[in-house]
C-alpha cells in the first residue's frame, strides 16, 4: 500500500501542514504522515525578476533530495510558486511520479483584499493537497466540476469543487495503488 | 467522469526553450491532451506528420525560422489549424501580423494559468465549430444532389455519366428527351454536380410563361416599366449569378426573345426592362426541350447561331418504354418515397403487377410512372400493390378469360365485377343480376380469394 509523506518547505505555516495529515488519511485511505526533519529551504529556487519561487526546481530538489524513498511525497509551502511559462501555480506533480508541491500563499482571501478565513483556506489546502497528489497517481483533470480532479486556474475554482475523488477516478486512483 | 472518456484533444508546442516546453506540456498533459513538443520549425514541421494537431503553441521569436514565418508553413501543410501565438517579446507589430495571418490569438510570456486554458478551450472550440460547418456543409451538399436518378440500364448509365463529366465545366447543356423523361432533375444533377453547386439553380420553363412576360421574367424590370411594375424586379439572369439557368421548353420562345437569349449569352450581361444599368451576371446555361430543334432551324422558326450557342453538349434521356429495364428499379425507387411519405408499410409489388407496369408503354414516361405509383400507394392495402390498384388503362387486361370456354369467361366475369365494386356482394350481385346465394357458389366454384 502506498503511503503519503507531508514534508514543509518553509516559510510554511506548521501547523496548517500538520492539519493535512488527517484529511489526506481520511481521503486517500493510505497512510499519511509529517516529516519536518526532512523539512526544505527553498532559497534556491528564487526567481529575483518575478519575486516567486520556480516549483519545478523545487520538483527537481525533491528528486535528489528523496532518492530511493517509496511513497508520494508532497511539499507545502506558503511561498508563492510559478512555472516558467506561467504567471502562478497552485502547485505541480510528477505526473504519475513520486513528487508534488503546494502552496496555501493564493489560496489566502487576504490577498484578495478579504478578511481572513482559515477554514477556508485550510479546505483549500486540503483540496490543492490532494489534486496534486491525485496527479502522482496518475489522475488527469476530470471534468465533473464536483471531483477534486477538476482544473482549478483560480482560487474560486477551488471553492466550488469537492476535496474528494468522483467515482470514476476514485476507480482508477484505487487500480493505480494496487500496481 | 474523467476527461480520458472522451476524445483526446491534441496540442503541439514549439519554443526553443526547453523548459517552456516542459512546463506546458506538463500543464496540458494533466488536462489530458496528447501533447508533443518541437524545439524549432524543422523539427515542428516533422512533428506535423505526427498531427493531426488541434491547437498549436508558437512561439514566435526562434532561432532559424521565426513562429510567424512557420505559422505559414504550417498552414500550407493543415489549412485548418488554430494556432496561438507565444512570446517573451511583446510587440504590437508582430501580435498584429501574427493575427492578420490566421493566429487564433496571442499571449506574452508568463501566462496566466487560467487565461491560457480559456484561450486553449476556445481555440478547441473554434476548431470544433469550424469542423462541424465544414461536416455539415457536405451533409447540405449530400442533400442537395435532389432527386436521386434511377436506371441501371446501359443507356441511363450513359446519360448519367455524360451528366457529371460536363458538370465540371461551364460548358453550355442542351438536355433533349420526351415530356416527362426526367430533364429537369438531369440539369439538377449537372448543377450539384458543378463547382457552382453552393449557388441557387434557377428554373424557368419558358413554355409556361406568356411571350410578353417572359423578357421581364428572365432580365427583370425597373419600376414603372410597364403598367402594374410598381417595384423594380430582379430577372432570372441575375438571381442566378454565380449558379445555373436552366431554361426549360427553349423550343418554344419567340424570334425576339432568341435574340435577346444569344446576346445575353455572348455577353453575360443585359439590361432590366426599362432600364439603363447594364447588370453583369455569372451564370452557366443548361436547356432543355422535348421539341426537334434542327427541324425548326431548317423551318426558319428557330435561329441558326442561338441552337449552335445552346447545342454545345447535347444529353439525350431516352423514354423509358427504350429501357424497360430500368421500370422495376423505378418502381422501387418511388414505391420507397411514397411508403415513407403516407407512412404505409407498402414496399413492393405483386409480380403480376410489375408485369403489367413493364409491359405499359409509357407515354408520360417517368412522371406518369410517378403518377401511378402515388395513386396505387393510396388504394393499395399492405404490404404490396396488386393490379386492381392501378389506373384502368393499365389493369384492363387483368380479368381475361383464359380461354374461350363458357366457365373461363364467366370466372374472369365475375372477378372485374367484384373487383370493380371492392368484393361487395351484394352491389356485385346486382350488377351481375344473380341473387347474392348464387355469387358466392360462383365464388366457390371458381375458387376466388379476396384480396
Amino acid at each position: 500500500m502506498p503511503s503519503i509523506l507531508v514534508v514543509p518547505v518553509q516559510p510554511c505555516d506548521n501547523d496548517s501542514v500538520s492539519a493535512l495529515v488527517s484529511p489526506l488519511e481520511t481521503i486517500f485511505r493510505f497512510p499519511a504522515s509529517i516529516d519536518a526533519t526532512k523539512a526544505i529551504d527553498p532559497s534556491f529556487a528564487f526567481d529575483v525578476y518575478r519575486n516567486q519561487f520556480n516549483s519545478t526546481a523545487l520538483i527537481s530538489a525533491f528528486i535528489q533530495r528523496f532518492k530511493g524513498l517509496r511513497g508520494k511525497i508532497i511539499g507545502v509551502t506558503s511561498v508563492d510558486l510559478f512555472v516558467p511559462v506561467l504567471t502562478y501555480v497552485f502547485g505541480e506533480a510528477q505526473l504519475d511520479g513520486p513528487f508534488a508541491v503546494v502552496s496555501a500563499h493564493r489560496l489566502d482571501d487576504t490577498l484578495y483584499g478579504l478578511p481572513a478565513n482559515p477554514t477556508l483556506l485550510h479546505e483549500r489546502l486540503v483540496k490543492e493537497a490532494v489534486h496534486e497528489l491525485g496527479h502522482t497517481f496518475g489522475l488527469l483533470h476530470c471534468l465533473d466540476y464536483r471531483c477534486v480532479m477538476h482544473s482549478s486556474t483560480a482560487v474560486e475554482d477551488i471553492d466550488v469543487k469537492s476535496e474528494n475523488f468522483c467515482r470514476s477516478c476514485e476507480a482508477l486512483l484505487r487500480t493505480h495503488a494496487l500496481q | 467522469m474523467n476527461d480520458k472518456s472522451i476524445k483526446q484533444n491534441s496540442l503541439l508546442i514549439v519554443d526553443d526553450e526547453l523548459v517552456v516546453r516542459d512546463s506546458l506540456s506538463k500543464w496540458f498533459k494533466q488536462d489530458g491532451y496528447r501533447v508533443d513538443t518541437a524545439e524549432d520549425a524543422s523539427h515542428a514541421i516533422k512533428k506535423m506528420n505526427d498531427g493531426p494537431w488541434n491547437v498549436i503553441l508558437l512561439d514566435i521569436k526562434m532561432p532559424g525560422m521565426s513562429g510567424l514565418e512557420l505559422q505559414k508553413r504550417l498552414r500550407e501543410i493543415d489549412p485548418s489549424i488554430s494556432t496561438i501565438m507565444i512570446t517573451a517579446f511583446a510587440s504590437v507589430e508582430s501580435a498584429v501580423q501574427a493575427l492578420k495571418e490566421g493566429a487564433f490569438d496571442y499571449v506574452t510570456k508568463p501566462v496566466d494559468p487560467d487565461h491560457l486554458s480559456h484561450l486553449v478551450a476556445n481555440a478547441l472550440r473554434q476548431k470544433k465549430l469550424a469542423e462541424e460547418n465544414a461536416q455539415l456543409h457536405e451533409h447540405i451538399s449530400e442533400m442537395a444532389q435532389g432527386d436521386e436518378i434511377v436506371g441501371n440500364s446501359p443507356q441511363m448509365k450513359k446519360v448519367i455519366e455524360l451528366a457529371k463529366t460536363v458538370a465540371q465545366t461551364d460548358t453550355t447543356v442542351m438536355i433533349r428527351g420526351e415530356s416527362g423523361s426526367g430533364k429537369e432533375l438531369i440539369a439538377r444533377a449537372i448543377h450539384v454536380n458543378s463547382p457552382r453547386r453552393y449557388f441557387p439553380i434557377i428554373a424557368v420553363n419558358c413554355g409556361a410563361v406568356p411571350e410578353t412576360l417572359l423578357e421581364s421574367e428572365l432580365f427583370g424590370h425597373e419600376k414603372g416599366a410597364f403598367t402594374g411594375a410598381q417595384y423594380r424586379r430582379k430577372g432570372k439572369f441575375e438571381m442566378a449569378d454565380g449558379g445555373t439557368i436552366f431554361l426549360d421548353e427553349i423550343g418554344t420562345i419567340s424570334q425576339k426573345m432568341q435574340v435577346q437569349l444569344l446576346r445575353v449569352i455572348e455577353s453575360k450581361q443585359f439590361t432590366r426592362v426599362g432600364g439603363n444599368e447594364v447588370i453583369h451576371s455569372d451564370f452557366r446555361i443548361i436547356c432543355a426541350t422535348n421539341r426537334d430543334l434542327e427541324e425548326a432551324v431548317k423551318e426558319g422558326t428557330f435561329r441558326e447561331d442561338l441552337y449552335y450557342r445552346l447545342n454545345v453538349f447535347a444529353v439525350f434521356i431516352p423514354p423509358i418504354r427504350e429501357r424497360r429495364t430500368d421500370i422495376p428499379l423505378l418502381v422501387q425507387h418511388f414505391l420507397k418515397k411514397y411508403s415513407a411519405v403516407m407512412n404505409k408499410p407498402i414496399n413492393e409489388v405483386t409480380p403480376d403487377t410489375m408485369d403489367l407496369l413493364v409491359r405499359y408503354d409509357w407515354p408520360g414516361n417517368v412522371r406518369e410512372l410517378e403518377n401511378v405509383i402515388e395513386r396505387a400507394m393510396v388504394l393499395a392495402k399492405p404490404p404490396a400493390i396488386r393490379p386492381d390498384d392501378l389506373p384502368f388503362q393499365l389493369g384492363v387486361n387483368h380479368h381475361v378469360p383464359t380461354d374461350d370456354s363458357i366457365a373461363s369467361v364467366e370466372k374472369a366475369h365475375i372477378e372485374a365485377i367484384l373487383a370493380k365494386s371492392g368484393w361487395n356482394i351484394t352491389r356485385s350481385a346486382e350488377i351481375l343480376s344473380i341473387d347474392r346465394v348464387t355469387l358466392y357458389n360462383k365464388i366457390a366454384k371458381y375458387g376466388l380469394i379476396k384480396p
